[in-house]
């Protein structure tokens, strides 16, 4: 299992880079961490003739909280950064206890968080995460810069919103209100494996302590995270107690086709979204322990 | 085909240098060109530990790093885990805690288990046990490598205390 | 001269728990596997294998990759001429020889990973890039994929045979028609045990140099001697010409060691280039060319009276083995009716066996072949029985366990390459309490009960395990000049910990501390023979023969001194490297110079000092014992927690407590692992669907449940001198049955069957969602 030939280059701005990608095009992937890639290069199923390293590029990687109180994130940051960021906890507790899930310490320490939201693999954490804030995916080419909801950059198994000739440079989670709990849990074969179903929720009360603005997102379930909004609709304005958890999440497969694969058939996948969801949202409406 | 490169990097304090294909793992470069044979090959593909080295500390897979991306860097290897012919208290533990059969997962595991008391001096056993959950060893059935670790600690703790 | 202050080292070595002194090079990264070997001018290889899962090959264009530089051998069935066919070394069932593979595909591919072509090249690298060069021309053919598929023969492995069945027989003892009839009771079930492997940690590789002359092979283990009498056949060289060396090993579990297509392919390869050839497999590979093991299929049918007393056991077995019949392809299906009556009294019992081909990866052994399948299936259904008559299965177990006034317990012949058997000593209804008593059964939650979510469950498994496979091992032992001893042996280790066990063997013999032994093993130019490591033999035969050898040494030393002090044999005895006199300790003989004086030629010093010694171990110890599983299953996800786990198991005689308790709770995980997680899963097309370690899912730290191990030592074993029974492999043998009992256990309540393995959770889910449909 060893990688067919191919050549490597570290350019050390970013400005280097994005003219590479355009001078390589369809011959050259991109290595930030190279957790997902190598594994693939090593089975020879990608064998690019280049690999432009984004790794010595350090202004990508990088976490900062905005003065608009939005965290933004560099595409370059190692997940076991972003796992042990005071900022992120305190700036995106669901980021921050979403990280754990992410494989094991050795891969985190070298996966970046910009590699694994394109690499779009459904079951990933992160792109849930970032649909279920709705993060903004900074996208740089030569051509310029662009903004992506997260919403719209998930297109499907491994596919993104990003250009070939496009670099994903940052992230930005909005301010995370005051208030606003979140739940997070997913089943998968053994821990840190890829997720067969996993759920991450936002939840936020208004004053007489009714359920507002509730964010839920599967994942590993179909071919992208999605938001599951039957169960978002069921509890606005319940009073997020069991029986209103129960009934919201009842609905949590409405609407949607599971994808079967070797580990979970679709039924299973299908029977774990009502109980996940509610799970992840008591999580998050349970008062906690002091 | 590409041409070779140079790389220069440090192994277990100790300057090295060598030629190497842009393809070559870092796994390879470690044990071909550098004649450390210590890190074992066990799947390739990033899933079983048994290649892990410490890069500037941290413990990383050398199967999914290609050796030109280390040029510069700082890696420890289980060769470099204490002085030749001598073991360290961590290496010691795991013999009297039969924490290792076959051996062959064991240079990965203790440059694991080196990282997490560095950054953890003290410890749960479920602290251990998710650390090492990146690491597969069909021999041992895992407790006895817990316990090594967390008798290691302990014994760290009781000489600072 | 004199040395009466010598300590003389007393101590009883054997069944103390000795840390290993191997440890350290394995601990500092010194330690040599195959890898890492390496000469100069050595050169790599790698086997193109076949995608098909059934496939004739029209031809070859290999020219592109023969051109590529650095590319020094593409060779295919026609460049190797006269290809070789590998046999079988154990369970000759009739028939199975019909199936044996060639050392590469000969115009017909019949799995996916066959090896079809082998490129050696200056590195692993371009050997790979070679690889994607040539082209195959293949016409795909309708492959064979599952056991149904087998039985119609609607399509056929080997046209030329003209059946899938590769062997078909029945075994039985007593009056099994007659049992039957006095049954107030029947249950008929069908389990299905699936198809996995033990995946060491260090996948197969082999380092072979040739001179012209004399053949060297880095990597052999398991079965050198063996391997090397048929290496030499097969390349017409005289087995002295040829040295098997084993490395350290990065485990074996039964399937490292056997001769292997690529055994054949890699010494070719030397030979043809003069350079030495190294071929390490990768995890890829692994998975789909090392041997696949435990897919069987039984229809088991038990018959009592309504107070649970069993009157008669009958089976039919269906196990597939893959493509071929491998070199011990036949054990695991010979040893599943073997091991389906169990512990238990069941004097009339017959069985059906069909061992049958298909378009897979061919089947060899893996640790407790045909055990843990076997008890699976008959635990599984007592349990069923236990139900349905509303008996307890603890008391279910404990009518029916023979008891110890019964053993010696005849098992009839149910191997049909092997004689009658019988259950040699020992006391099943003790082990049976000590490990209920040591879980705490009876007052666990169980039945389902209810905490916090989860359904609680506790499952038993009653087991035999036979060990010490004969016929024989031999051990040689030489002192030294230095005060050193040097222990060579034939059988292997693959981190067993034999150098420390067989040093603290010769230890106790020759009184001396562990340290002063070197052990030797895993050439075949240390003794004149050796069998190997495999059906836990290593310290039973192989440990035996190390004793007699310690034994011989010190009589020969004792006669010696006698000889020559003209003191009586009855007044000496040997410690701290001298013949020493008892009454004061004073050296009579000292060992080390007499060691320097053998070295000078003279010839009795050195018989005394170079003793070799053989075992031959004329009955099979058996082992038992019993497994107690505590699960808690969550209803909602499918999702089980092994709670707590006893493993118990009477070995006889413990060598080394701390390394016989690593095998108990090593082989313990391994098998609650491969209960839940591991799987070889095939397509329809007869593709491996978990052809890597992402998808081939094996327990990690996370997931290992608590283990409690327990060995008892109440039946020392009557075959051997030790005393000992095999302790590698009871661990692993009831994992599956006590497992799966369990959760069914929990799931009673909810009406949930369980027939089959693994209990993945896809699997389980489906079986919780079947019983809510049904109810």
């Amino acid at each position: 299992m060893k990688p067919a030939p191919f050549d490597h280059v570290a350019p050390a701005t970013l400005e280097e880079a994005l003219a590479l990608l355009v001078e390589h095009g369809e011959n050259a992937k991109v290595l930030a961490g190279g957790q997902s890639l190598v594994p693939v290069m090593a089975l020879r199923l990608a064998t690019p003739a280049w690999l432009i390293d984004l790794n010595r590029i350090a202004s990508l990687a990088g976490i900062r909280q905005l003065d608009t109180g939005e965290l933004a994130i560099g595409a370059l940051t190692r997940h076991a950064a972003v796992e042990r960021s005071e900022l992120v906890a305190r700036a995106n507790p669901l980021l921050a206890s979403a990280m754990p899930w992410v494989a094991h310490t050795a891969i985190r320490n070298r996966g970046t968080v910009g590699g694994s939201l394109v690499h779009a693999d459904p079951a990933a954490e992160l792109p849930a995460v970032c649909l279920a804030c709705d993060a903004t995916l900074v996208a740089q080419s030569v051509r310029g810069r662009r903004a992506i909801a997260a919403a719209a950059f998930f297109r499907g198994m491994f596919e993104t919103a990003l250009g070939a000739d496009e670099l994903l440079v940052e992230i930005r989670f909005p301010a995370w209100p005051d208030g606003r709990r979140h739940g997070f849990i997913e089943i998968a074969r053994r821990h840190g494996d890829f997720a067969i179903c996993g759920i991450a929720a936002t939840v936020e009360r208004d004053r007489a302590g009714r359920v507002g603005d509730a964010r839920v997102v599967a994942f590993g379930v179909v071919d992208r995270p999605v938001r599951l909004a039957a169960v978002e609709r069921a509890l606005a304005g319940t009073d997020g107690g069991e029986d209103a958890l129960r009934s919201a999440a009842g609905a949590a497969a409405d609407g949607l086709t599971p994808r079967a694969d070797h580990h979970a058939s679709a039924e299973y996948r299908s029977e774990l979204l009502p109980v996940l969801a509610r799970r992840a949202l008591a999580q998050a409406l349970t008062p906690r322990r002091r | 085909m590409p041409e070779p490169r140079e790389i220069e990097l440090t192994i277990n304090g100790e300057r090295r240098a060598g030629r190497c294909e842009p393809r070559t793992t870092l796994v390879d470069f470690l044990r071909e060109t550098c004649a450390l044979t210590g890190t074992h090959v066990g799947c390739e593909h990033g899933v079983c530990g048994a290649c892990t080295v410490l890069l500037d500390g941290a413990p990383v897979r050398s199967c999914l790093m290609f050796a030109v991306q280390a040029a510069g860097a700082r890696l420890t290897t289980v060769e470099g885990l204490a002085p030749p012919g001598e073991m360290n208290d961590l290496q010691r533990a795991f013999q009297e805690h039969h924490a290792l059969q076959c051996g062959f997962c064991t240079p990965g595991i203790l440059t694991t288990m080196t990282a997490l008391l560095a950054d953890n001096p003290t410890p749960t056993r479920e602290d251990v046990r998710r650390a090492l959950s990146g690491n597969i060893c069909r021999c041992t059935g895992y407790e006895p490598i817990v316990q090594a670790v967390l008798d290691c600690a302990r014994g760290r703790a009781g000489r600072a205390g | 001269m004199n040395a009466p202050d010598r300590a003389v080292d007393r101590a009883t070595h054997v069944g103390t728990p000795t840390v290993r002194g191997e440890d350290q090079r394995f601990l500092t990264g010194a330690a040599r596997f195959t890898d890492d070997v390496r000469f100069e001018r050595m050169v790599h290889a790698a086997v193109l294998r076949s995608p098909h899962a059934n496939a004739r090959i029209r031809g070859f264009d290999a020219a592109a990759a023969a051109a590529l530089p650095g590319v020094l051998l593409v060779a295919t069935a026609a460049d190797l001429g006269e290809v070789p066919v590998i046999p079988l070394r154990l369970a000759p069932l009739p028939g199975l020889d019909r199936f044996v593979q060639r050392a590469i595909a000969v115009d017909r591919v019949r799995y996916v990973g066959e090896p079809v072509a082998l490129i050696v090249a200056e590195s692993r690298y371009i050997a790979e890039d070679a690889l994607d060069l040539i082209v195959v021309d293949y016409e795909a053919l309708d492959p064979v994929t599952n056991i149904a598929q087998a039985l119609a023969g609607t399509a056929l492995v080997h046209e030329a045979v003209g059946t899938n069945v590769g062997s078909h027989y029945h075994v039985a003892r007593g009056d099994p028609a007659g049992g039957f009839a006095r049954a107030e009771y029947t249950r008929k079930e069908r389990f299905r045990c699936h198809r996995h492997t033990a995946a060491p940690m260090e996948t197969r590789g082999l380092v072979a140099e040739y001179d012209g002359a004399a053949m060297r092979v880095w990597g052999a283990t398991k079965v050198p001697f063996f391997n090397r009498r048929l290496l030499a056949k097969m390349l017409d060289l005289p087995e002295t010409a040829i040295e098997m060396i084993e490395t350290d090993i990065g485990g074996g579990f039964g399937v490292r060691g056997e001769f292997y297509p690529e055994d054949y392919l890699v010494p070719w390869a030397a030979m043809r280039l003069r350079r030495p050839v190294k071929w390490i497999e990768d995890r890829r590979e692994h998975l789909m060319a090392t041997n696949h093991a435990r897919e069987t299929e039984c229809e088991l049918e038990i018959g009592m009276k309504r107070d649970g007393t069993i009157v008669g056991l009958r089976a039919t077995v269906w196990a597939d083995l893959g493509a071929y019949t491998r070199t011990g392809g036949g054990v695991a299906i010979a040893r599943v009716p073997q091991f389906l009556p169990g512990p238990y009294r069941i004097p009339d019992y017959a069985c059906e066996v069909f061992a049958l081909h298909s378009n897979k990866t061919p089947v060899g052994t893996y640790r407790g072949p045909g055990r843990y399948e076997a008890n699976f299936f008959r635990e599984r259904l007592l349990d069923l029985a236990a139900a349905d008559l509303g008996l307890d299965p603890a008391a279910l177990r404990e009518k029916n366990l023979v008891s110890a006034q019964e053993i010696p317990y005849d098992i009839g012949t149910l191997v049909p390459f092997e004689g009658p058997n019988a259950y040699e000593g020992g006391d099943f209804h003790s082990a049976y309490r000590q490990a209920l008593a040591a879980i705490g059964h009876g007052s666990l939650p169980a039945k389902g009960a209810v905490i916090d979510g989860r359904l609680h469950g506790v499952g038993l498994a009653c087991f035999t395990e036979s060990s010490g496979a004969g016929p024989s091992e031999s051990a040689r032992i030489v002192a030294r000049p230095d005060g050193r001893y040097e222990v060579y042996v034939g059988v292997t280790t693959m981190g067993q910990g034999h150098e420390t066990v067989f040093a603290q063997i010769a230890a106790d013999e020759l009184g001396l501390p562990v340290a002063a032994f070197q052990v030797f093993h895993g050439s075949t130019s240390h003794v004149d023979e050796g069998w190997g490591t495999y059906h836990s033999r290593a310290i039973v035969v192989g440990g035996s023969a190390v004793k007699l050898a310690g034994a011989a040494m010190r009589d020969k030393l004792i006669e010696l001194a006698a000889r020559r002090s003209g003191l009586p044999a009855a007044e000496l005895r040997v410690g701290a490297g001298a013949v020493l006199r008892e009454s004061d300790a004073s050296t009579v003989l000292d060992v080390a110079e007499l060691a320097r004086a053998a070295a000078e030629g003279d010839a009795e010093a050195r018989e005394a000092t170079h003793v070799k010694a053989r075992f031959d171990i004329k009955m099979r110890p058996y082992s038992y014992g019993t497994h107690v599983a505590h699960v808690a299953v969550d209803p909602e996800t499918a999702q089980v927690e092994v709670l707590a786990y006893v493993a118990l198991e009477d070995v006889g005689r413990v060598i080394n407590p701390l390394l016989a308790k690593g095998q108990a709770v090593g082989g313990a995980v391994q098998g609650i692992g491969a209960t839940f997680l591991d799987e070889l899963l095939y397509d329809e097309a007869g593709q491996l669907v978990s052809g890597t370690f992402a998808d081939y899912l094996v327990p990690t730290s996370t997931e290992a449940p608590p283990i409690q191990a327990i060995f008892l030592e109440e039946a020392p074993s009557a075959s051997n001198p030790l005393g000992a029974k095999g302790a590698g492999e009871g661990a692993i043998v009831a994992t599956g049955a006590a497992v799966a009992n369990a959760v069914a256990d929990a799931l009673a309540p909810l009406g949930v069957k369980i027939t089959a393995l693994p209990l993945s959770l896809n699997n389980l889910a489906a079986s919780i969602r079947a019983a809510r449909r049904r109810a």
